[in-house]
């Protein structure tokens, strides 16, 4: 009991000698001093919780604290995202975030945010879209899997994870370009995607290089949405390399409750920076298929500006937007 | 032979203790309505950080298998199913427990569950890259057809009751489609509420219509919760063991069909439970005493549904796909240890794998004593507590239980008003299983059949996906048989299920 009123007491004179000197500033100088809370707005086991938990022992080794991983899923991410404004705003609670539904879900109804809403910080990989066959597929390259397609319209099936996501936008994307028409099948997660594919219920996946890296012997990318090839996939070309200009996949990144201060913002965004910067960190990401991107905190606004453009008008064309 | 090197590294003095540690706690949070095997097993991902992947394997095995055992208590003693796989458990377990043998179940109940885990896990160790091709000959189509056969279940199940079943399983099915839905996107029946965009949770679901009319009807009538024996007779393992021993086909019968459907990822351990209990009825010389407190009830689910963590783990191991929510956290925890999945792990990297084979089977055996220690103690502090103790404890229970699994406060409101709609359906002869049976199974038929008919017509071959499978053929033959079989055997034979005998076992009426 005694001890409690000392404790109190302490915080108390504590917290008045903190704003007295300015709280922002002695914040942000020994920033973090406590755990931090990282809500994941899915379930686990997912691939916004592996990459997270691929960061939590580096987070540990370069800052000294624990980065503490929660789950708040449903609505496809909306669930979290709807409460993140108010949750608290010290720095401590932080929330991974995914491109494209932060930008086409609030589009398609009132899911209680919009994306202006969400002060995303850091989006420090993504995992770039792939047509995906198995090992023994009649497709050997990109080329024979258009030329199936022009001469059997709508009969060319692929799998892929839910619609108005990643996959499904590059699939309408990469159908306009290349002038076909494919049968896309949604499916509840990459995991049952890709089971539809190796099960052969499917021609096809529009999946990601982490399947290509996860299935490694099993399937076969026929082309990656890169700007440059893969490190892990060294023979698998890119997309742009064969004329179709797609740059796309699932971005993951990271905000805070809008409100937290700037500048313990921008520690945490360099933190995610110095975190992509560690080599055995990289070494991890890229053996399973991830790429390594750092949009900061200056460029996030412009990133997600360009990004929406080309999201919302192929979400128009599936019908996914109306 | 390789495998049986492994043995001795799994019997490790710091992976035996894994494993003892891992079955009691899994069982003591599988007990508890709401907390799931999944949170335990997520829980425990950064401990396992600096383990050893097998040992990290052997901790996350056992916790998850007590689990799925855990919930068996809640389902008898409560008459709420801490997981979907006990929906089962409840039919027959909670009567049995209202006429004073809770004990008795308890314990069949653990037994039961050791002995469908060690099924799952032999099957693992002998069978796993073979049987995981199951997994993918199971495409959308039969996933809608198993679907559909979960639903005919239901119908099956409640003789007498048979349009409020169907009245209650359409309920259950118009609350799968409320939130975002999986393969279309679309947010639907939301009404423009916040609360419902997340959709129904099934957990939450299964605490509100299954536990809080029990509540209700605890405060609303002076009588004790469980039917007390003057003489208490400890864990009665020798009765138990009898019946056991009396009903070994059954437990075998049940343990496969676990395995089985636990390989198909995402069938889960309701289907499982579900099949292996309408299997058991079908077969049984008493089938009348099957929904009043059969043992024979509680033994079916509760082998068939520990029978699937085994079975879950072959397509998580060979192929990189997750059997159960669960097995999805494994393999993420798997991934970011750096061991790669897949037919190689039992070839090149195989003492990891069998190392964990054995540490599953050691866990399985582990749970014995422990879940009977446990489920005395469950049983008795459940009997001895007074009713103005258990009733606030209960609820404040299912409260957190129900907060706990998304971190909801929305699915706590949900979970009273669903509560309080089960305990009014409840007055007019409505139960709630098969309100959970639509609701789970719902959203599996829907993707399989907007998947099915997508691939069909994009290969203009819409019947021909639907009923020119092999596999679907059969599941359909058993649903025809489920639905009319009992009527046409009733016509034929007249009445003479009391002198079937055990010969029954296994042949098609």
């Amino acid at each position: 009991m005694k001890t409690n009123l000392t404790k109190l007491l302490t915080s108390a004179a504590a917290a008045t000698l903190a704003l007295g000197l300015g709280m922002a500033t002695a914040q942000a100088d020994d920033f973090p001093s406590k755990s931090i809370s990282y809500i994941i707005p899915f379930g686990p086991g997912g691939e916004s919780d592996i990459s997270a938990r691929h960061q939590q022992p580096f987070f540990k080794k370069l800052f000294g604290q624990d980065l503490v991983i929660s789950y708040k899923p449903g609505g496809g991410g909306a669930v979290g995202w709807s409460q993140l404004n108010s949750m608290g705003k010290d720095g401590y609670t932080m929330m991974g975030i995914n491109l494209p539904h932060i930008i086409i879900k609030p589009r398609q109804k009132d899911v209680g945010f919009k994306t202006d809403d969400i002060d995303g910080f850091h989006i420090f990989h993504y995992t770039p879209d792939a047509i995906v066959v198995t090992e023994d597929s009649e497709f050997k390259t990109l080329k024979d899997f258009i030329d199936f397609a022009k001469a059997n319209p709508g009969k060319l099936t692929l799998s892929g994870s839910g619609k108005g996501t990643a996959n499904h936008l590059a699939k309408v994307t990469f159908d306009k370009l290349a002038g076909i028409k494919s049968t896309y099948v949604a499916f509840k997660g990459t995991g049952a995607s890709v089971q539809a594919l190796l099960g052969k219920q499917v021609k096809a996946q529009w999946g990601y290089t982490s399947v290509g890296a996860k299935h490694a012997g099993k399937v076969r990318m026929l082309a990656v949405a890169m700007e440059e090839r893969h490190p892990s996939f060294p023979d698998v070309p890119t997309f742009k390399e064969l004329g179709f200009d797609i740059v796309s996949g699932a971005y993951r990144g990271i905000a805070v409750p809008k409100g937290t201060p700037a500048d313990v913002k921008q520690k945490l965004s360099d933190t995610i920076s110095k975190i992509n910067a560690d080599a055995d960190f990289r070494k991890k990401m890229e053996a399973d298929g991830f790429a390594l991107i750092d949009v900061t905190a200056d460029k996030y606004a412009d990133f997600i500006a360009e990004k929406t453009k080309g999201y919302v008008e192929a979400a128009k064309s599936a019908g996914v937007l109306k | 032979m390789a495998a049986l090197d492994n043995l001795f590294a799994a019997m490790s003095p710091l992976n035996f203790l894994l494993a003892l540690a891992g079955v009691v706690a899994g069982t003591v949070i599988g007990s508890l309505p709401g907390l799931t095997a999944t949170m335990a097993v997520a829980v425990l991902v950064p401990i396992t950080f600096s383990m050893e992947p097998a040992s990290a394997l052997i901790l996350m095995g056992a916790i998850y298998t007590g689990a799925i055992y855990g919930g068996a208590y809640s389902a008898i003693l409560l008459n709420t199913p801490g997981t979907p796989s006990a929906i089962a458990t409840t039919f027959d377990g909670y009567p049995m427990a209202k006429r004073g043998d809770g004990d008795l179940a308890v314990t069949l109940a653990c037994i039961a569950s050791v002995s469908g885990g060690l099924v799952g896990a032999t099957f693992l160790l002998l069978l796993a890259p073979p049987l995981a091709s199951v997994a993918l000959a199971f495409g959308p189509v039969e996933y809608f057809w198993l679907a559909v056969f979960g639903l005919s279940l239901i119908a099956a199940l409640s003789e007498g009751n048979l349009i409020k079943a169907l009245i209650g399983g359409c309920l259950g099915l118009l609350l799968s489609a409320i939130g975002v839905a999986e393969v279309s996107a679309d947010i639907r029946l939301t009404f423009g509420s916040q609360v419902l965009i997340g959709g129904i949770e099934t957990v939450s679901a299964l605490i509100g219509l299954y536990c809080v009319p029990v509540l209700i009807d605890l405060v609303a009538t002076p009588d004790k919760h469980l039917k007390v024996t003057t003489q208490s007779k400890g864990i009665r393992l020798r009765e138990a063991l009898a019946i056991s021993w009396r009903g070994k086909f059954n437990l075998i019968r049940s343990s496969v069909v676990g395995t089985l459907v636990g390989i198909l990822p995402g069938a889960g351990g309701s289907i499982a439970g579900l099949v292996a209990y309408s299997e058991a009825r079908r077969t049984s010389k008493n089938q009348e005493q099957f929904g009043k407190g059969a043992p024979e009830g509680v033994q079916a689910t509760e082998s068939a549904n520990n029978a699937t963590v085994g079975g879950g783990f072959i397509p998580t191991l060979v192929l990189g796909i997750p059997g159960t929510p669960p097995d999805a956290v494994i393999l993420g925890a798997l991934l970011v240890q750096g061991v790669k999945v897949g037919p190689n792990l039992f070839t090149s990297e195989s003492s990891i794998v069998y190392t964990f084979i054995w540490g599953l089977f050691l866990a399985t055996i582990l749970m014995l004593p422990v879940g009977l220690i446990i489920g005395r103690y469950a049983y008795r502090s459940i009997i001895a507590i007074p009713k103005a103790l258990l009733v606030p404890t209960v609820a404040f229970m299912t409260l957190i239980g129900t907060y706990s699994i998304r971190n909801s406060t929305s699915d706590v409101v949900i979970m009273v008003i669903l509560g309080v709609i089960g305990w009014v359906l409840g007055r007019f002869g409505f139960s709630a299983s098969p309100i959970v049976l639509g609701l789970i199974l719902g959203s599996i038929a829907e993707q399989g059949f907007v998947q099915a008919w997508t691939i069909g017509s994009a290969t203009e071959n819409i019947a021909g996906m639907f009923f020119g499978r092999p596999i679907s053929l059969a599941i359909i033959a058993m649903i025809v048989i489920s639905l009319f079989g009992p009527s046409l055997v009733r016509l034929i034979r007249g009445d003479r299920s009391n002198q079937s005998m055990t010969g029954d076992i296994g042949k098609n009426p």
